[in-house]
């Protein structure tokens, strides 16, 4: 049981998919710039991830090695496609701003990574387990994130008006970049920099170490 | 001929692919620690973008959109739900054939971007390029020219954050910063640059 809770948690912070293992990153940055529809891309991929991840470790004693890149990614396309006729049905408004990204849940790397390094080695009940769990990591930050750009870049929480924006009256002065694109970089740059604070096992190593003495803090 | 000229300048400086769409990321952080390697995959980009988005639009308007089989005598079948399944897999099939080509006339080209090309079938920036001109609903030509002008604007961001890495390996970052968050920051200041051409009307 304990094992199952590892396999859940680990992603979210202590080997989160975004901010260690460099997976995914393309559409954190692309669908947050209001929480709603981050939530449901959140839905979609670890749907997608737990499923692929599932169907994979069924079937990966039968995966001829030389086209297992292939088949893999039939059955991630295959999931993709089912999610998106879902959400085109049920919510037409956010499929549209999602515009291509539900799609590229299909060359998404989480999704794939975790079929790659996960799924092909392990039993499907803990590789379903896998796929909600960096399905979950991934949704934290991404929900994170979204959270900050629509306080401040557009003063509303889940749609709703918390902060009275001044064209409109109030007295918040909308911060326009926060729905840019440079403000997710930065956002996630920080995120990453608060992260290693917090799990300082995370931190790489520098290149080149900078010699004693030669920093102003160090001189006497 | 001038639109196509404008189409090309703005997918390439203004709606640049990795910069202000996110697309690539992944391959776009991984692989920019040498300029060498990063021209290399960025060259590859290109070639496999160019070709692809035109053999997608021919896929999409002949047998997969709405009534896009009338010409087999079918124009009540409409299959664009296959869209995404058939995108990846002329993606994944060409880039295997590009391979095996290069592989056999051109050895230098082909060792030179050996390692990169299994990769450019699960780059993003590629599978995007061609669902980008699908929604946009581009012509053949235009398609062509989206598919230069997208695969250059990602060499180029590319090239210019191998070069600033290469040179910020020598510098003095905060611990919790060092690698992946600084690589995050200095993107954030490119994308901010990059931004300046968004007031260029053509």
């Amino acid at each position: 049981m304990s094992k199952t809770k590892d396999i859940l948690l680990e992603p979210i912070a202590s080997n989160n998919p975004i901010a260690l293992q460099i997976l995914g990153i393309c559409s954190a940055l692309a669908v947050t710039t209001s929480m709603k529809v981050a939530f449901v891309m959140c839905l979609a991929l670890t749907i997608v991830s737990a499923f692929a991840n599932l169907f994979v470790s069924l079937i990966r004693h039968h995966i001829p090695n030389s086209i297992r890149i292939i088949v893999q990614m039939t059955i991630i396309a295959s999931l993709v496609i089912m999610v998106d006729q879902v959400l085109k049905a049920v919510a037409y408004d956010i499929s549209k701003q999602l515009s291509v990204f539900v799609g590229l849940i299909i060359t998404n790397c989480i999704v794939m990574g975790r079929c790659e390094a996960f799924a092909m080695k392990n039993p499907p009940l803990s590789s379903f387990y896998d796929g909600i769990g960096n399905g979950l990591g991934y949704s934290v930050i991404l929900m994170l994130l979204a959270f900050i750009r629509e306080l401040f870049g557009a003063g509303k929480i889940w749609g709703v008006q918390v902060l009275p924006v001044s064209t409109e009256g109030g007295w918040y002065i909308a911060n326009g970049m926060m729905l840019m694109p440079p403000s997710a970089f930065f956002l996630i740059g920080l995120f990453i920099w608060a992260l290693r604070v917090w799990k300082t096992e995370q931190v790489e190593k520098p290149d080149f170490k900078i010699t004693a003495n030669s920093r102003k803090s160090e001189v006497v | 001929m001038e639109h196509y000229l404008s189409l090309l300048v703005r997918s390439i400086f203004i709606d640049n692919i990795a910069l202000s769409l996110f697309l690539g990321m992944c391959t776009f952080i991984a692989v920019s620690k040498k300029v060498n390697a990063a021209i290399g995959l960025g060259i590859a980009v290109i070639v496999v973008q160019t070709i692809t988005v035109p053999v997608n639009y021919l896929l999409m308007n002949y047998l997969l959109a709405d009534g896009a089989l009338a010409w087999a005598g079918l124009p009540d079948v409409n299959l664009s739900f296959l869209v995404y399944l058939c995108f990846i897999g002329v993606i994944a099939a060409l880039v295997q054939i590009l391979e095996m080509v290069l592989d056999k006339y051109v050895p230098a080209l082909y060792s030179a971007l050996g390692v990169f090309l299994p990769l450019i079938t699960v780059n993003c920036a590629i599978l995007g390029g061609s669902l980008l001109m699908a929604e946009r609903g581009y012509g053949f030509t235009e398609s062509v020219v989206y598919g230069i002008g997208s695969g250059t604007s990602w060499a180029l961001a590319i090239a210019v954050l191998a070069g600033i890495r290469e040179k910020l390996k020598y510098s003095d970052i905060p611990d919790g910063l060092q690698g992946l968050g600084i690589v995050f920051i200095t993107v954030g200041l490119i994308s901010l640059g990059f931004m300046s051409f968004g007031g260029i009307d053509l």
